[in-house]
Formats: C-alpha cells, sequence, structure tokens
C-alpha cells in the first residue's frame, strides 16, 4: 500500500469574485508533500502562494479540486497545521507566556501541563527573560519566535510561513533561519514555506516549488540535493541559485512575451 | 538563541535635583494659563470693567463658606458636600447604568448582523437629538426630581459608550481571528478570547468620553427642579443672582470631573498595560 502523504493537494483552484469580476488566484495545483519535509513556495506576487498556504491552513475553501492531510479533506483552520503570519499575529494583550499557551489552554489541557508546555517552549526559543513582556516590548524577531513556538506548543504536525522573516532585518533574518532549520531536523516537522527570496528557499528547503502568476499556479518543482549545513557562499549553492534563477525568471519572460 | 535587548531605551539615572526638575517642570507649565487668566480675571474686576462679577478672591471666601460655613452663615454655607454627593451619585448612577447597557449592545451591535439590522438604524436616529431636548419629556416621563436628572445623565453617557464600543469590536484584526481559530479557539470562545479583549481600548475611550459627558449634563439634569445637586446651586444661584455661587459650582463640577476622569484613566493604564498607546 502507497505511503499516505501529510498534505496532498488536488488539482486546487481558486476564484475570488471582487465587484462582480471573477479573479483567478490559482489554478490546478498539486501538489504532495511527505512527513517531515520542508518545502519552500518560491514566486513574483500574484503567483497564488499564500493563497494556497492559507487553502491548507484551512482560512479559505478551494473552488476546485481538493486539499487533503493524511488523506482526509481539510475543512477549516485546526491545531494541526499552524500559521506563522508575516506579522506576526501575536495577540497584543498577552505576554509572551499566555501567547505560547493560548492554544493547550483554548484545547482544555490541564494547567500544569499548559505551564510545563509553555516554559519548556520560552527556553527553546530563548525568551525566559522575556516571559512576562507584552508582544509591543519585543522586537520583531522575538515576536517570530514567539509565534513560532505558540505554534509548536500546540503540537502542529504542519506548519505553514508566509513570508514569516519578510518584514526583519537580515541579520536577524539569518538567525532565525538557523534556527528554524534546528528546530524543523530536532522535531521532525513538516513545514510550507512561502517566500520571494530565492536564496532563503535553497538555504532553507529540501524542494523548491516555483509559482507563477496569471493566473496563480505552479510551475515546477526542484529537489535541492545540497547537504546540510548549506553555506550560501559556496559554488555548489550558487549554481543552485543560477538554476533556479534562470527557471524563474523564464517564466517572467513566457508571462512578457 | 540568544536575545536582543527591549526596546525600551535604557536611560543613565539623573541627578536627584535634574530629577526633581523633570517632575516640577510640566507642573509649572500647566499653571501659567490658568495663573494668567485668573490674574486677568482679578484685574477686570479691580478695574471696574464688570459690577455682576465677583472678583477671585470674593468667591475664594465663599468657596470656603460654600465648603465648611463660619464666613456668610446662609442657606448654602457648609453645603457643598451634601451637592457634591447628590450630583455624584446621579453622575455615577447614570453612567454605570449607561455602561451596563450600552456595552453589551455595542459588543452585539458589533458582532451580529441582525440585531445591528433591527437597532442600528434606530439608535441612529435617535443619536442627533441632544440630551437637553429630552428634558420637558424626561420631566413628563419621569416627574420632577431625581430620576429625571438620572435619565438625562444615562442618555449623555449611553451614546459615547455605546458607539465606542461598537467600533471596537468592529475593528479587530481579522488576523487574530485566523490565529485563533488555527490554535484550537473557534466560535462563542473568540467572543472572549479575542473580541472582549480586543475591543477593551475602544470600550475604555467610550467610557472615559462618557464619564465626562455625565458632569457635562449633571447641569442640566438638575434644572428639573432637584433641591439638591450641584446643577442645582448653580441655578440657584442664577436665579438669586450669586453670580459668586454660579462660580462655585462650576468649580467644583470642573475639579470632580478631573478627579474621576483621573481615576478611569489609572485604571484603564492598569487593564491596558499591553496597549503601547495605554501606559505610563
Amino acid at each position: 500500500m502507497a505511503e499516505i502523504p501529510i498534505l496532498d493537494i488536488q488539482g486546487v483552484g481558486k476564484t475570488y469574485i471582487l465587484n462582480d469580476s471573477r479573479i483567478e488566484a490559482l489554478r490546478d495545483a498539486n501538489l504532495t508533500v511527505k512527513k517531515g519535509e520542508f518545502v519552500c513556495l518560491i514566486g513574483a506576487s500574484g503567483c497564488g502562494k499564500s493563497t494556497l498556504l492559507r487553502i491548507v491552513a484551512g482560512f479559505e475553501a478551494p473552488s476546485a479540486g481538493q486539499a487533503l492531510m493524511w488523506g482526509k479533506p481539510i475543512a477549516g483552520p485546526a491545531p494541526d497545521r499552524g500559521m506563522v503570519f508575516q506579522d506576526y499575529g501575536l495577540f497584543p494583550w498577552l505576554s509572551v507566556r499566555e501567547n505560547i499557551g493560548f492554544g493547550p489552554a483554548s484545547r482544555g489541557r490541564p494547567k500544569a501541563e499548559v505551564r510545563e508546555t509553555v516554559e519548556r517552549f520560552i527556553s527553546l526559543i530563548g525568551l525566559t527573560r522575556f516571559a512576562d513582556a507584552y508582544p509591543h516590548q519585543l522586537s520583531g524577531g522575538m515576536k517570530q519566535r514567539v509565534a513560532i513556538a505558540r505554534v509548536l506548543a500546540n503540537d502542529a504536525e504542519v506548519v505553514l510561513m508566509d513570508e514569516p522573516f519578510g518584514a526583519l532585518d537580515a541579520m536577524t533574518r539569518e538567525r532565525l533561519q538557523d534556527e528554524l532549520l534546528e528546530l524543523w531536523q530536532r522535531t521532525g516537522l513538516t513545514v510550507l514555506f512561502v517566500t520571494h527570496s530565492i536564496e532563503e528557499a535553497i538555504f532553507l528547503s529540501d524542494r523548491v516549488v516555483v509559482m507563477e502568476p496569471g493566473p496563480g499556479r505552479i510551475a515546477s518543482a526542484h529537489q535541492v540535493e545540497l547537504a546540510r549545513p548549506r553555506d550560501v557562499a559556496s559554488p555548489e549553492f550558487n549554481e543552485v541559485r543560477r538554476e533556479l534563477g534562470a527557471r524563474l525568471h523564464s517564466h517572467h519572460a513566457k508571462k512578457a512575451a | 538563541m540568544s536575545d536582543v535587548t527591549l526596546n525600551q531605551a535604557t536611560v543613565a539615572p539623573p541627578l536627584p535635583a535634574l530629577r526633581l526638575w523633570r517632575r516640577v517642570r510640566p507642573v509649572l507649565l500647566s499653571l501659567i494659563v490658568p495663573l494668567l487668566l485668573l490674574f486677568g480675571w482679578h484685574w477686570a474686576v479691580a478695574a471696574g470693567m464688570t459690577r455682576l462679577i465677583p472678583s477671585p478672591a470674593d468667591v475664594a471666601e465663599y468657596m470656603v463658606d460654600f465648603a465648611f460655613g463660619g464666613i456668610w452663615d446662609d442657606a448654602f454655607s457648609a453645603t457643598l458636600h451634601i451637592h457634591l454627593l447628590a450630583s455624584a451619585s446621579r453622575v455615577y448612577g447614570g453612567f454605570v447604568l449607561a455602561a451596563l447597557v450600552a456595552i453589551p449592545l455595542g459588543l452585539l451591535i458589533g458582532r451580529n448582523a441582525l440585531v445591528r439590522q433591527l437597532l442600528d438604524p434606530f439608535l441612529q436616529l435617535m443619536r442627533p437629538i441632544p440630551v437637553t431636548a429630552w428634558l420637558p419629556l424626561s420631566m413628563i416621563l419621569f416627574g420632577l426630581g431625581a430620576r429625571s436628572a438620572f435619565f438625562l445623565v444615562f442618555l449623555g453617557a449611553f451614546y459615547p459608550i455605546l458607539l465606542n464600543t461598537i467600533f471596537g469590536v468592529k475593528n479587530v484584526e481579522p488576523r487574530l481571528f485566523e490565529a485563533a481559530s488555527m490554535l484550537g479557539c473557534r466560535g462563542n470562545a473568540q467572543f472572549f478570547k479575542v473580541v472582549l479583549p480586543a475591543a477593551l481600548p475602544s470600550i475604555f475611550t467610550g467610557l472615559r468620553l462618557g464619564l465626562g459627558l455625565a458632569w457635562f449634563v449633571i447641569v442640566v439634569g438638575e434644572m428639573t427642579g432637584v433641591p439638591q445637586g450641584l446643577g442645582a446651586v448653580i441655578m440657584d444661584g442664577r436665579t438669586l443672582s450669586r453670580t459668586e455661587l454660579v462660580i462655585c459650582g462650576m468649580i467644583v463640577i470642573g475639579i470632580a470631573g478631573f478627579l474621576s476622569d483621573r481615576v478611569v484613566v489609572m485604571l484603564m493604564n492598569r487593564l491596558l498595560r499591553w496597549s503601547p498607546s495605554h501606559h505610563g
């Protein structure tokens, strides 16, 4: 019997109706993701990468096709799929500790267990000193760590990340990329990561899925065979980057033609 | 995984004298305009520009008599606390009642389309009617006396609380609902976990405006023939041509309104510590 993939996206399309006109954001997307895989979605704006992510999250229902998790259709958001937003989406009235504990507490876990989980994840992201700080007192990098911890503390199997490091400065971004990889390797999570940076995609993922706009669709997928930890300055890395860059540009050139 | 420092700048502790100056300076600055006005008033009266307005010194003397008695010993001597208490009980009574009705109603209107369609047009239609215009009708409905004053204060405080609550509920960041639902908090649980805390800053803005307006309309409310209350004192002062009494009443209302606003602000800063625009 064939192994059931954790995520199976079958012919998914999404059309919005906006002021009586139909906007096709995504057409016939097909993608399977194995458990533990790190997949990046990359493409220019309007290629439907965020739409696809939001369909997997359950925030939007597909207009065509279906998205399956462990073979079952995705019906709405659920704790097994946690989203990390570019703008964090933390609850501003809750402290770091309470934000991380929000999921387990909402799901009715016993208080002692929630406390134990929260402390474990706070120390995992290195924010013990800021456990009682409110989001507005944190830097962007710290907020994004809390957002990641919040999803992990809730036993998410799939972490969906929508340009999570897009709003951060270059240094913080690199550090968070390292931290994310470390977490991913340690926990065996499955990650679906949206980015518009070729370098970020190659640095992080097992597989890069290239999408293109008008209407948004999956153009091609590329296995990244580089050994980890990856060195962005190595000739091998640059080779992959050039190859992928050419792919992306050829899609654009086709569109322009 | 290590840290970055908190976004708050750390400043080296200043010298004691400098620290004192930093605290005194804003107080001094805030006193300049009132003192100038007071001096202008004093000078205008002394120069004989008006015979109908007493000098600041006269008003101060009446104020002492109004509060403690022992100078004039008339019907108003040493009665300040009675009037203040009467007014404050109406202000807070009407205000609390307005909050108890307006907050739940605002939450419902903001969240529930049916309730909104049912009530919003009616409430918007009633809104432009000034509280003063309600005075005759309220006297018919509630009689001459405290209940009328209570009703008018209620009416004055009601709209700012209602409108700000609706605004707060409608303006919850959609992202937060998404975050809550993916974390396993769905349906009605979101009301208490997301809507209410997110709307709290707006609700407090409404409460602050509402309480201010409650003090504002108390004079009108107490025009309805109540024997006690600061509004009644002002009305009596006018009838008796005792301008100093009118001014005393005005000053007491101003101070009482200011102090109750400070209480709300303190409470707000405590409860909204998490909000970047409310701490301090």
